[in-house]
Order: structure tokens, then C-alpha cells, then sequence
């Protein structure tokens, strides 16, 4: 009780005196602990590198500037691969992580103790590996290409997908579930009347927020071989033509701002 | 038409709800079914569609054992069985008309639900209770545009579409304001009447029961402490249920209430003018 009598005057604090130490110490360590980090990082950098970099900028910037205009036209069909990519790779992830919110969701899993715990491993899984990642696996094992962009993207996308899915449903208002088992529908026509009609915001949201997500992430597919602009990226860096990166840059730039402004007209008519 | 034999009901958190209630439900009955907070009606109204499994006792609805039928029939049990709930209940962002036609799920094969192609007579039954509700011209709009008293409307229709024998009704009017509260009790009470239904009824409002049902049941701490006609509930009755409160006094202060609610929302409607 953070309360003391003193004669008959009874004073009260916020917190008792040892949560006030408590907290004192806690943040004597955090500071602690930022000094050694910055320690560590700094330790195996070379300084006169950093000194430099100003220097370094401005010589890049010179050097990229301006965008070679012209390289657009070798740009448009990559462009489309890439907007494929996250389309095509977003759908996948949506067809792939329905059933598996609907399986995790304490209140519609079908089993809690067996088919649960595998659905939740699926999201968590998939959520631990990078796009990234999962496209150099991929080109390892289809090939290079789009096809390999699109499934990486896709398996990235149930974990995301999946896991705000079976949060919102694992919210719904119960009483509107019971007033419609109490018709004596089937559980099927439970999940259409009484979960999906409270869900379907959330999930138009999540969705076209994956979408969004995914046009950034399919831009770099292209490093690993999996298609898209990122494959002209690759070129243009390894051939040093800054003027054709910046180009791509601002491409990447237009692209992101244009999903966006989508998502958010998306999100902004269903909820 | 229904028979409520030692019902028990003890939840998993230990605590127990229902013990040994019994009682006969006549056909064409309406117990109003009173008692303090927590002294088990809303659990002993889900137990008769078994929303809540009883843990004992047996629940005979027209000869079938409600307790311990299996899953299909217990569909077409509960398809038998309207209900009414306290806060609506209605799927907030479906039509009126989609809500309605949900009290027929238990009729109709699941992709005809989800295509929304109800058989044309569903479709007729539900115009016409929307029409008796008072809420003929309001079928496509969505739940939750409605206003409280309207809601509770459509709730009603909901639970009549599925052409019940019986009405369970869980504290209707309890997000209600008095004068609504009156409305809906009599357009319970008269569309019972209409269809020869029997219906128990869950109300915190001892004036309104009174007002409005054949019989009270009243429940403390999960037990049937009264069981008569609402005539013979006296401060004495009401006393055993509830425990000690100057009843005459809480009398006296309903009848106010509602005049002075029933003032308010004038004043209200002169400012609006």
C-alpha cells in the first residue's frame, strides 16, 4: 500500500518507496546496456571510412544524377511482373491462410489440442521466414523466375495474413454466434451468418495491407533471381550504371506511393 | 409441452448455477422467470436449447430429451425453439431481411444459405412478420442502423420465422427504455397469443412480469424459492427472492420512473421541434 501515517496526516504516493528504487535501477541498467552496445558496434569500425562519407555521397549522387530516362522503356514489362508478383502472391497467401485462421482460432478450430497447435506452427512458420529467404529457396528448387516470386510471397503472406485472420475472429461478439446457433443452423452456416459478416472488414483490410506490403517486398525479389524490377536492379548495380538505379528507384518510389494511396481508399471504404 | 426434471447445472469455475429446478411448462404458457443477478435464469433458459449443457437432470421437449439427444437432432430441436436475447443479438452488419431469414438456417441446406436463395414461401413469411413487428418497409436496411426498440423488433421476427412452439426470451427489455419495455412485452405477449406459444421468459423488471406473464417463477441461488401466479407474489414472496428491500417503496419509485422517462422524452421530442 503506498500509503504512510504520519501522526494523523495520511500520505499518499504513487508507488511504495522499493517499486521507486526498482524503477530507478531498471533504468540505470537499460542506459547501462545502450553504452555497451554502442561500444560493440563501434569497435570494428573503420573510421576513416566514416569520416569519408560525405565525401562519398555527394560522388554517388553526382553519379546518379540525372536518371537515364530513357532506360524506362526496358522498365514497363518488369514493372508488370513485379505488380504480378504481389497480386498473384497476395491471392495465393489469402486461399492459403483462410482455412488456416479459421483452424486456429480457439473459438472455430475444429480441434484445440491437435489441429490448433499445427495451424499456429503454419503462421509462425511462415511468418519466420523473409520473403527473401523463401525466393532463394525457391529459385533453388523451381528455378529462376516469376513463378518462384509469387509462391515465396504467397507462403510469406499466410503467416500475416493468418495471424490477424484468427485474431479477428477470435474476437467476434459471441452473442451474435449463440443467437444464431440458436436457429439450429449447421456450424458451416454459423461461420457464414455469424463470424464471417464481423470479420469481412478486418479482412478486406488485412488483405489489401498484405498487397501492399508485397509490392515493396516483390521490388527486391529480382536480387535472388524470383523476377520483377529487382532483376534490373541487380544489372544496373552490377554494370555501375547509377543513372538506370535511380531510375528504377523513383519506379519503385511511383509503385509504392500508388499501393498505398489503394490500401488506404481500400481500408477506408469497408470499415 | 415441456418438463424440467432436477435440473443441475455447475460450471467448470466450480460455481453452481442451477440446483434441481423442475417444473411443467402447459402448452400456450408464459412463465416469467425472476430473481436476482446471477441466481441462474440466463443459464437455466439456455439450458432448455442446450447454448449451456446441463450437468444433471433431464430436459423433455415434446417427449425428447434435450440433455442428451445427439448433435443432428439437437439441430432440429433447437429449430423448434425461438429465442430473444437481451442485447438483440441481431448479426449487426446483415440487412433486416437477411436477419429475419436466419431463423430459417435449420430449414434450409447450407448452399442455399450462403447463395441467399431462401425457398420463396420463407421469403413471403418474412414480409409478412416484418409487416407485424411494425417494421414492414425497413427490410433492407442494416441492423445496425435500427434503434434499440426496432432491433428488438427485428429480433422477434427473427425468432418467429422459425415457426417455434416455444419462445425463450432472455431479459428482452433490459436495454430498453420503460416505455419501449411495454411495447415489446405486449407484442410478446400477443404474438404468443396469435400462435398458441408457449414461452419462459427472463425478466429483472417484477413489474413488467407481472404485468405480462400467466405464472412466475422466481430463482435464488440456483434454486425455485416461488412457483404460482403473478397475483400471489407478495413483498413477503419477493422478500425470499430478492432478500430485504422495502418493496412498496421500490413500487412506488417504478411508477415514477416511467412517468418521469416517459416526460423526458417528450421535452426531448418539443426540443427537436
Amino acid at each position: 500500500m503506498p500509503t504512510v501515517d504520519r501522526g494523523d496526516t495520511r500520505i499518499w504516493t504513487r508507488r511504495t518507496s522499493r517499486e521507486e528504487w526498482l524503477r530507478w535501477a531498471l533504468l540505470f541498467a537499460t542506459v547501462a546496456l545502450f553504452v555497451w552496445c554502442w561500444q560493440v558496434m563501434t569497435e570494428t569500425t573503420i573510421w576513416a571510412f566514416v569520416w569519408d562519407a560525405p565525401v562519398q555521397a555527394v560522388d554517388i549522387g553526382d553519379r546518379m544524377w540525372p536518371p537515364r530516362w530513357s532506360y524506362i522503356e526496358r522498365l514497363w514489362w518488369p514493372l508488370w511482373d513485379t505488380l504480378n508478383i504481389a497480386t498473384l502472391g497476395t491471392l495465393l497467401g489469402i486461399v492459403l491462410a483462410v482455412p488456416t485462421a479459421f483452424m486456429a482460432a480457439r473459438n472455430t478450430t475444429p480441434s484445440a489440442w491437435l489441429v490448433r497447435p499445427v495451424a499456429l506452427f503454419i503462421i509462425v512458420a511462415s511468418r519466420s521466414i523473409n520473403s527473401l529467404i523463401w525466393a532463394l529457396l525457391l529459385v533453388a528448387i523451381i528455378g529462376p523466375g516469376v513463378l518462384a516470386g509469387i509462391i515465396a510471397i504467397g507462403l510469406r503472406s499466410i503467416g500475416f495474413i493468418g495471424k490477424l485472420l484468427y485474431e479477428a475472429i477470435e474476437e467476434v461478439d459471441e452473442s451474435q454466434v449463440e443467437a444464431v446457433r440458436a436457429t439450429g443452423a449447421s456450424p458451416a452456416q454459423i461461420v457464414d451468418y455469424a463470424i464471417v459478416p464481423q470479420i469481412l472488414p478486418a479482412f478486406v483490410g488485412i488483405s489489401v495491407f498484405r498487397w501492399d506490403i508485397n509490392i515493396r517486398e516483390s521490388t527486391i525479389l529480382g536480387l535472388v533471381g524470383a523476377g520483377g524490377i529487382g532483376l534490373q536492379l541487380q544489372a544496373s548495380l552490377n554494370v555501375l550504371a547509377w543513372p538506370q538505379v535511380t531510375l528504377i528507384l523513383l519506379c519503385i518510389l511511383v509503385t509504392v506511393i500508388v499501393s498505398e494511396w489503394v490500401s488506404a481508399q481500400v481500408r477506408a471504404a469497408v470499415s | 409441452m415441456l418438463t424440467i426434471e432436477q435440473l443441475d447445472k455447475t460450471y467448470r469455475t466450480g460455481d453452481h448455477a442451477l440446483r434441481q429446478v423442475s417444473f411443467v411448462l402447459e402448452p400456450g404458457q408464459l412463465i416469467g422467470l425472476i430473481g436476482p443477478s446471477g441466481a441462474g435464469k440466463s443459464t437455466l433458459i439456455r439450458c432448455v436449447n442446450r447454448l449451456v449443457p446441463p450437468t444433471g437432470g433431464r430436459i423433455l421437449f415434446e417427449g425428447v430429451d434435450v440433455a442428451r439427444v445427439g448433435r443432428r437432432e439437437l439441430r432440429r430441436v433447437r429449430r423448434r425453439m425461438g429465442m430473444i436475447f437481451q442485447e438483440y443479438a441481431l448479426v449487426e452488419r446483415l440487412t433486416v431481411m437477411e436477419n429475419v431469414l436466419s431463423g430459417r438456417l435449420g430449414y434450409v441446406p447450407f448452399w442455399q444459405s450462403l447463395t441467399r436463395r431462401f425457398p420463396q414461401a420463407d421469403v413471403d413469411q418474412a414480409f409478412a412478420l416484418l409487416e407485424r413487428v411494425g417494421l414492414g418497409d425497413q427490410f433492407d436496411k442494416r441492423a445496425d442502423e435500427l434503434s434499440g426498440g426496432q432491433r428488438q423488433r427485428v429480433g422477434i421476427a427473427r425468432a418467429l420465422q422459425q415457426n417455434p412452439e416455444l419462445l425463450l426470451v432472455d431479459e428482452p427489455t433490459a436495454s430498453l427504455d420503460p416505455k419501449t419495455s411495454r411495447q415489446i412485452m405486449r407484442l410478446i405477449r400477443d404474438v404468443c397469443e396469435e400462435r398458441q406459444l408457449s414461452a419462459i421468459i427472463n425478466i429483472h423488471d417484477v413489474m413488467l412480469a407481472q404485468m405480462f406473464v400467466d405464472r412466475i417463477i422466481g430463482l435464488r441461488a440456483g434454486a425455485v424459492v416461488f412457483d404460482g401466479p403473478p397475483a400471489a407474489l407478495d413483498d413477503g414472496v419477493l422478500t425470499t427472492i430478492y432478500g430485504e428491500e422495502d418493496w412498496t417503496m421500490m413500487r412506488a419509485t417504478a411508477v415514477e420512473d416511467a412517468a418521469e422517462a416517459a416526460e423526458r422524452a417528450e421535452e426531448r421530442m418539443a426540443g427537436l421541434r
